[in-house]
């Protein structure tokens, strides 16, 4: 009982800071939804960060290498340190510098915007929310699911689902983005803290040493390939690659990036990212592994942690890594949240007159409203959805957006992109997440148990779509990399195909050589605080 | 293309490459400080590297022409409250 007292203090200090960000609060869209993008350059940091770890990052990473084993670090958080960073440094400051001088609050405005057309923003968005709810879903379930194994099963999956919802709801509806980023501080330092004190707390109460274990997997030919990636296709690992690029086209994402006070607040971020990431996974990834030998014949391994750590770690300190959990899962679920509200808010209601009808007060009530719906939904929905936490997010969310991100480069970077390749891209992508569901659904039978080979799902088309375990592939890659690179080619082609933006569209995007183009609107002011204070 | 936009563009390239580290597939051995696997301690220390390029590129490249961007007047498509 102890575990869940704990957790449910952090609940209450979770809701005492939105209530506090609700005080500071104004009746604004900008203030609501980017904090009147204000937010400074550590709390920048530690919030982006948290928006884009779910409870994936502990839970499925660790559950994923109980059933894998080490490779799955290099395939989804060493990946992740490389492209994400690379991603914020080089779109996520062109983003921040189109809101601050345009004022857009979403990418569905710019891309409107940029490309002189209403409908192209409204398809992006029927695609983004599509694959965004996926997502919001899944976090609440890892929450009622963390809520249940840290009390032992005494807090029911449903109210469990049912108690991150309403912080989160809570949390969003009052303080919108001020109240996310300032939870976001503490969440984030609490989960980065996660990993090491786990790993500590473990290795404590083990009899063997952590070396004793490894090697013991190491020498069973049964195990080996735990420790080892010998049973991950060299394709299947060079693919995931790409799936990061969904990072900075998930839109709680991109809408974070328009909230930064300044463009500096990005330094910090893109040089402490990989370490953040480092700092969570290896210890999730490492003692997951080494739960094979705890906690051997789990049924559900994404659970393997919270076992070790009712196993070998005190009560009230098993409750308070529980938080940390909880806190990887509200951090993101927040923002998510948050951005699906302000993606109807701003890219719906207020672009179809609300705004005018209403004024902002009415926006930002018709926010709020939208806050309670949406979460009712997707609790319902993680109810009755018997999917696991990070398959739905994998499947869909992931590579669609990463396979968007063409769409995004070209607007920023591509003078002669035109709202017709936006669309072929967008349709390009809608078209293979249907594929990629049909075939899953119809090879779903015909997977083949781990460490065996692929299933042809056509025999007669070769080895053009085959199933493994849990995916299809195409020729041995994952389903990303025909989309990522189709997306891109059709941009181009059909981009060059049809007629340019208007000149004066692209003299507001690009009025000199792209280096330059985007702080045109800068007026001369001194050197920023940071150069200011190097230069004394 | 520029010299420095070349070693910048190279520099990226390699640490791209040095993520396929296919040479510790089938390897557990040695254990990195007695305990880490060598395949998870390379992608360990890669993320390091990966933290330093990121270190050479805002320090080389970053766009400090966005460093005075102001804001241009009301959106007339809700952009700007």
């Amino acid at each position: 009982m102890i575990p869940v007292i704990v957790v449910a203090i952090y609940l209450v200090i979770i809701g005492v800071i939105g209530s506090l960000a609700f005080r500071q609060s104004q009746a604004n869209t900008e203030d609501f939804f980017l904090a009147n993008r204000a937010v400074g350059s550590m709390v920048f940091f530690l919030s982006i960060f948290a928006t884009n770890m779910t409870a994936f990052a502990i839970l499925g990473s660790s559950g994923q290498a109980y059933r894998q084993g080490i490779g799955i670090y290099g395939l989804m958080a060493s990946s992740s340190g490389f492209v994400i960073p690379l991603t914020i440094f080089f779109i996520g400051t062109r983003l921040w510098a189109i809101g601050k001088r345009f004022g857009h609050q979403t990418q569905v405005a710019f891309f409107r915007d940029r490309w002189e057309c209403s409908a192209i923003g409204t398809v992006i968005f029927a695609l983004s929310v599509a694959m965004l709810v996926p997502y919001m879903i899944i976090s609440i379930m890892g929450g009622g699911r963390v809520l249940n194994d840290i009390s032992g099963g005494r807090v029911a999956y449903a109210l469990g689902c049912a108690v991150v919802a309403l912080v989160v709801t809570a949390n969003v509806f009052f303080g919108g983005m001020r109240g996310t980023v300032w939870v976001n501080i503490f969440q984030t330092l609490l989960f980065l803290l996660f990993g090491a004190v786990a790993v500590a707390v473990i290795s404590h109460g083990l009899p063997g040493s952590f070396g004793d274990y490894i090697q013991k997997i190491a020498t069973n030919p049964k195990t080996r390939y735990l420790v080892t990636r010998e049973r991950m296709p060299e394709r299947y690992f060079w693919s995931y690659t790409l799936i990061p690029l969904s990072s900075i086209m998930f839109p709680h994402m991109a809408i974070m990036c328009f909230a930064a006070r300044r463009v500096t607040a990005f330094k910090r971020t893109v040089v402490l990212y990989p370490l953040a990431i480092l700092a969570i996974w290896l210890p999730c990834i490492f003692l997951g592994v080494l739960g094979t030998q705890l906690e051997p014949g789990l049924k559900n391994p994404d659970g393997v942690l919270l076992h070790m750590l009712t196993d070998h770690a005190p009560a009230w300190l098993a409750g308070i890594l529980g938080a940390g959990i909880i806190s990887a899962v509200m951090g993101s679920d927040t923002h998510q949240v948050l951005a699906v509200s302000t993606m109807f808010t701003k890219d719906v209601f207020a672009h179809y007159g609300g705004k005018t009808k209403y004024g902002e007060r009415g926006s930002v009530y018709f926010a709020r409203g939208f806050i309670l719906v949406v979460t009712l939904v997707a609790y319902v929905i993680a109810l009755i959805t018997p999917a696991s936490i990070f398959e739905l997010a994998v499947r869909f969310a992931f590579s669609g957006f990463a396979a968007m991100a063409p769409v995004m480069v070209a607007a920023l970077f591509w003078k002669r992109s035109t709202k017709y390749g936006a669309l072929a891209s967008t349709l390009w992508v809608a078209g293979w997440l249907l594929l990629t569901w049909y075939l899953q659904t119809i090879s779903d039978g015909t997977a083949p148990g781990l460490g065996r080979p692929a299933a042809l799902i056509f025999p007669a088309l070769g080895h053009l779509f085959e199933r493994t375990m849990v995916n299809v592939t195409v020729f041995g890659f994952l389903p990303v990399v025909p989309m990522v690179l189709g997306s891109a080619v059709c941009m181009v082609v059909v981009s060059l195909l049809t007629a340019p933006p208007s000149a004066e569209t692209i003299a507001k995007y690009f009025p000199q050589p792209m280096s330059e183009s985007l702080g045109q609107g800068a007026k001369p002011e001194p050197a920023s605080e940071e150069f200011a204070s190097r230069a004394r | 293309m520029k010299l420095k936009t070349c070693l910048l563009t190279a520099l990226v390239a390699v640490v791209y490459v040095l993520h396929q580290d296919f040479w510790n597939w089938k390897r557990a051995d040695p254990l990195v400080f007695g305990f880490l696997p060598i395949g998870l301690a390379y992608q360990a220390g890669y993320s390091i590297l990966a933290a330093a390029m990121m270190a050479v590129l805002v320090r080389v490249i970053w766009p400090k022409h966005l460093e005075n961007v102001e804001p241009e007047g009301k959106d007339p498509k809700g952009g700007r409250s």
